[in-house]
């Protein structure tokens, strides 16, 4: 077994072309990878290479450039299956996104399975993609949502987990808080959640980039995750889901690909995982999410983990130094994930945002699609801080300063 | 056009806003806001013989929204109504005298887009 080494941020930064731009003169200190991830050049050149060498669309071409095409692009599959430990690569859908990963699970199983009456149980926490998809469904089959409470330090309030889940179809509930940054305990939820029969729905889009992930061991239904916050292009993600469960669904959008036979009036679907693949797909998008994973398996998540968490244990110490400033999610970095959310008296974070954006540093300012979050915490945005593989402590000190001058400008 | 987004002036107007409160018979009470970055800011209205009689405004948000709407204040106190009808948005892009980025225009608009609902019953674009 190979020794597993500590991330070395300054040789992971050679790794990134975008961190050798300046900004306003000043090196780029990019703060917002919860957002979406920087990206390495072997990402953006293998995307390059598919381009110019082997461009074709995959899947039924006999000749040699579509049978490569093919070949990559479904090695890129494996590979994404191994990374999230699933049981067979039949179970990993493409999708264009989180987003989509969760709509698709929406209009197929929720179509099917949620009736009028049932409950779909959420967290106040959610980001709006694992939130609008379940209102619209419950608005069109009569359904309930329900919703697990948070307290002040940004944890779920889990004592009401077992009482909440009573009559629940479906608990949807995010692995890891983009704004407060809270990892959740997602085995434990989902031991309940099927104890009470529910199903559960994990959106990933923030730990599988940050933390290893094993689908088998979490042991729950659905998992769904973004390729462009780890590392990958935009326009790719995954509906990871158990066999049994893709078998029985209806398929999601019509076209080719997904289909094995067609009359005029009827068609039967493609196998696993194509079933829910309609139309070309981003062939270069999923190539370039497979050097993704590449990478971030060769430095290994639990170095990424680790080296999250000492960022965050250090920025949340020096944070707290700054006088008046709110700081919000878990005080624990054990389960205070790479993401940062705080305000500072008297200045509004797009104000704080764009301050800082003068010295190159890159942070979001407003809701992060979590608008119920933000009136629950009775602000109405916060200033986020976002860290990855690429980020120093030296950063953290520069977002320091940052505030500090934006607390004389507005002094 | 200052590059300096947060000039004395703009400060000013934020720290000490000028028509601030509420008009309690107010003739058109008119609500803004932008729901993506959390500014809000009311109008109140007071219309005297076809004029604005008097004008006042709450809101919170970002410097860049209350100065605007501070700004606005200043600039539309007794003139006819009919004239603010369509008071135009560059008259007050260039009070405020900075370069607004694409991002931040709907932060130093807010105050006119509301004045021009307040006055209109909707957002009447202007023409260009």
């Amino acid at each position: 077994m190979i020794e597993a080494r500590a991330i070395n941020a300054t040789a992971v930064r050679a790794d990134f072309p975008i961190l050798g731009r300046t900004i306003n003169g000043k090196p780029l200190v990019y703060l917002d990878s919860a957002a979406t991830s920087q990206k390495p050049a072997a990402v953006i050149d293998i995307m390059d290479d598919y381009y110019r060498r082997y461009n074709a669309n995959p899947h039924r071409g006999v000749y040699t450039i579509s049978e490569e095409a093919t070949a990559a692009y479904e090695s890129a599959r494996q590979r994404v299956a191994a990374f999230i430990n699933a049981a067979s690569v039949k179970e990993v859908i493409f999708t264009r996104n989180t987003t989509e990963a969760i709509n698709l699970v929406r209009y197929t199983w929720g179509r099917v399975n949620v009736r009028s009456g049932d409950r779909i149980l959420l967290t106040e926490m959610e980001h709006h993609s694992n939130l609008v998809p379940w209102q619209l469904l419950a608005q069109e089959v009569g359904a309930q949502l329900e919703f697990l409470r948070i307290d002040d330090q940004g944890l779920l309030q889990l004592d009401e987990l077992e009482t909440r889940l009573h009559g629940v179809r479906l608990l949807a509930i995010t692995h890891q808080s983009n704004t407060l940054g809270t990892i959740n305990p997602i085995k434990a939820i989902t031991a309940a959640a099927h104890r009470a029969g529910a199903l559960v729905l994990i959106d990933g889009a923030q730990a599988v980039p940050h933390m290893p992930v094993d689908v088998k061991d979490l042991d729950v239904d659905f998992y769904a995750f973004s390729g462009h916050k780890m590392c990958g292009p935009t326009g790719i993600g995954v509906l990871w889901a158990r066999r049994a469960l893709l078998e029985a669904m209806p398929p999601f959008l019509g076209g080719g690909d997904m289909i094995k036979r067609v009359k005029l009036h009827e068609a039967s679907w493609n196998d696993l995982p194509w079933k829910f693949e309609a139309g070309t797909p981003a062939v270069a998008e999923g190539i370039g999410l497979g050097a993704a994973v590449d990478y971030l398996k060769n430095l290994g998540m639990d170095q990424v983990r680790t080296h999250e968490r000492t960022l965050v244990d250090y920025a949340l110490e020096k944070l707290q130094e700054i006088p008046g400033i709110v700081l919000y999610g878990p005080r624990d970095p054990e389960i205070h994930g790479g993401a940062i959310s705080f305000t500072i008296p008297d200045i509004h974070p797009h104000d704080l945002a764009t301050l800082v954006d003068r010295d190159g540093i890159a942070v979001r300012a407003g809701h992060h699609c979590t608008q119920p979050l933000m009136d629950r915490l009775g602000v109405p945005a916060t200033t986020r801080a976002s860290f990855y593989i690429y980020n120093q402590p030296d950063e953290v000190d520069q977002l320091v300063s940052g505030i500090q001058k934006a607390q004389k400008v507005f002094a | 056009m200052s590059d300096d987004l947060y000039r004395e002036q703009i400060l000013e107007h934020y720290k000490n806003p000028h028509h601030f409160g509420e008009i309690k018979d107010a003739d058109i009470t008119q609500e803004g806001d932008n729901p993506l970055c959390g500014d809000v800011i009311t109008l109140y209205l007071k219309l005297d013989d076809g004029k604005l009689g008097d004008v006042s405004f709450r809101g919170r948000g970002c410097a860049i929204s209350q100065a605007s709407a501070s700004m606005l204040t200043d600039m539309i106190v007794g003139r006819p109504v009919a004239e603010l009808k369509s008071f135009p948005t560059k008259d007050l892009l260039e009070e405020l005298g900075i370069q607004i980025s694409p991002a931040r225009m709907k932060c130093a608009t807010l105050s006119v887009n509301t004045l021009r609902v307040a006055l209109n019953g909707d957002l009447h674009e202007e023409e260009d």
